[in-house]
């Protein structure tokens, strides 16, 4: 932990050599997902629900992956660059380093200006939780915490999953990107949006709808079982078969020489 | 004009050897298309009197857009042109006999086109076979499909002309990132990218439809799915002109002016 300190304010100090360009990014980051938010804004001036929620509803919905997302992708941004460490045989030399490689890749790459998206969804928490007419009590902002804490848990596996992959296949594949980045934009709707099969999909195989959909249905008094409060943490166990693929990605690892 | 045709091929064969990315790049889009039009499809429920489109050009839309990814985001942008101008590389390119503007103008269209052609066709046929209201549909006339051509021609040269002005851009401020982001995210926001222009209400509409961004996918896509028929859509294609023509003089402006000052970066 100390180790990943040090590697956090080394890149800490690293990027902000070149302010300007540091800025513009998250800037940009920020941007990238403002213009989500006008897409769902423009909806709404035109529809007032959608599957029967309000706009500040859909916006806690947004927030929610938002951020989760944006926490994931900060933390496992180096899993997101993995394929190049192995293209290019900078894993052979982590490999003979005496630390955890995963620690390393992680540590490998962080940027700040992803914190952009971070900004956003704090901005937007802002609005939509005295807006969207939740009475909060106590075990609601607990369910709220969960689903922010646990979604990025998720996130970070489908990370780590995308990197795995790469060990297979040397070069990124595209088609992760339908969970990560399609996660986070399909996301700012509640899943139930997108009919049954899709909802089905993203409990049971890729557990998305978990922290997202089902304890939604609690915070809005829709559902007053508490098992939907702790639905988030039914997503955590999706962890174990993604780090178990990570090792057996690892175990079978073939340096790509150069 | 033959030396910038054969850029223009050497640039198309070159992308098309990536075809294993292609069959997974095809499989992300037809993923993400679909699910585009599931939301699409859950605001239609709704309130279907305050749909803007009609549905099934909605879903033309989402599927040609997604076919014509490569052609007309303007995120897209060629990584090789930025490192040539921060690296240094650039005093190779102006030691050449070729007009840079026109070359790199080549080169971007090629790439574009051939990463297209390879994706489009499945996402089509896979399009046209889906069931019921996720199929897409083709265009009511040969004079609507004709006019989306020419359509898309233009829209290609105006989104290319766009990002030539932020690779020149490039020049003076030598970090690309920051300013790469935001012009893309905007121009792409405001042709359409996100939700379709008549999505938009009233007055950002009226202003967006104006924008040379409105020239950009917006046009060729509402033209092929029948939202933009007769003479509104020779109004249009004539604003794409009008769009292209002063995105190409401003262009040939600035590299003129920045090649004049330009500080070739060693290395």
């Amino acid at each position: 932990m100390r180790l990943y300190m040090k590697y956090f304010s080394m890149h800490l100090q690293s990027q902000m050599q070149y302010k300007v360009s540091f800025f513009l990014t998250a800037l940009g980051q920020f941007l990238v997902s403002f213009t989500a938010l006008l897409g769902i804004w423009f909806m709404f001036m035109r529809f007032n629900t959608v599957e029967g929620f309000s706009f500040p509803q859909v916006l806690l919905c947004f927030a929610t992956m938002l951020m989760a997302f944006s926490l994931a992708e900060f933390m496992g941004r180096g899993f997101d660059h993995f394929p190049r460490i192995i293209s290019n045989g900078e894993f052979d030399r982590m490999l003979v380093r005496p630390r955890r490689v995963a620690l390393q890749v992680l540590a490998s790459q962080m940027e700040f200006s992803r914190l952009g998206r971070l900004v956003q969804a704090i901005l937007v928490f802002c609005y939509a939780i005295p807006a969207s007419g939740v009475n909060w009590t106590y075990d609601k902002i607990i369910t709220l915490c969960l689903m922010v804490i646990c979604g990025s848990i998720v996130f970070f596996c489908l990370f780590l999953i995308y990197a795995a992959i790469s060990f297979f296949t040397i070069e990124g594949l595209e088609f992760m990107n339908i969970f990560t980045d399609g996660g986070r934009e399909f996301g700012r709707y509640p899943f139930s949006v997108y009919g049954k099969e899709a909802l089905r999909f993203l409990t049971y195989v890729i557990p998305l709808a978990l922290f997202q959909y089902y304890p939604l249905l609690y915070i809005l008094e829709r559902k007053t079982s508490s098992f939907y409060m702790f639905m988030p943490l039914l997503a955590l166990p999706f962890a174990i078969p993604a780090y178990a693929f990570w090792r057996f990605g690892l175990s079978r690892y073939k340096s790509t020489g150069s | 004009m033959k030396k910038y045709l054969a850029i223009f091929r050497i640039r198309f064969i070159n992308s098309l050897q990536y075809r294993a990315a292609a069959l997974a790049g095809m499989a992300t889009q037809f993923a993400w298309g679909f699910m585009e039009i599931l939301a699409f499809l859950a605001f239609y429920k709704a309130d279907p009197a305050a749909f803007p489109m009609e549905f099934s050009q909605t879903v033309s839309y989402i599927w040609m857009q997604q076919a014509f990814l490569a052609l007309f985001m303007v995120w897209f942008f060629e990584a090789e042109i930025f490192n040539a101008i921060t690296s240094g590389g650039i005093a190779y390119e102006l030691a050449r006999p070729v007009d840079l503007y026109w070359r790199w103008f080549s080169q971007s269209v090629a790439n574009r086109l051939a990463k297209t052609v390879l994706r489009c066709l499945p996402i089509f046929i896979v399009a046209m076979l889906v069931p019921g209201p996720f199929r897409m549909s083709l265009p009511a006339t040969h004079g609507q499909f004709l006019l989306f051509l020419v359509s898309a021609a233009f829209s290609l040269g105006v989104v290319v002309s766009f990002s030539m002005l932020i690779y020149i851009s490039t020049f003076y401020t030598l970090s690309s990132t920051g300013v790469r982001i935001i012009s893309a995210v905007l121009a792409d926001f405001l042709a359409g990218a996100i939700i379709p222009l008549p999505f938009f209400p009233q007055p950002f509409r009226a202003i967006a439809e104006m924008l040379p961004f409105a020239a950009m996918q917006n046009m060729p896509l509402r033209i092929y799915s029948g939202n933009i028929t007769g003479i509104n859509a020779f109004r249009g294609i004539g604003l794409q002109v009008f769009w292209l023509i002063a995105l190409i003089l401003i262009g040939r402006y600035m590299i003129n002016d920045a090649l004049r000052k330009v500080v070739v970066q060693g290395g």
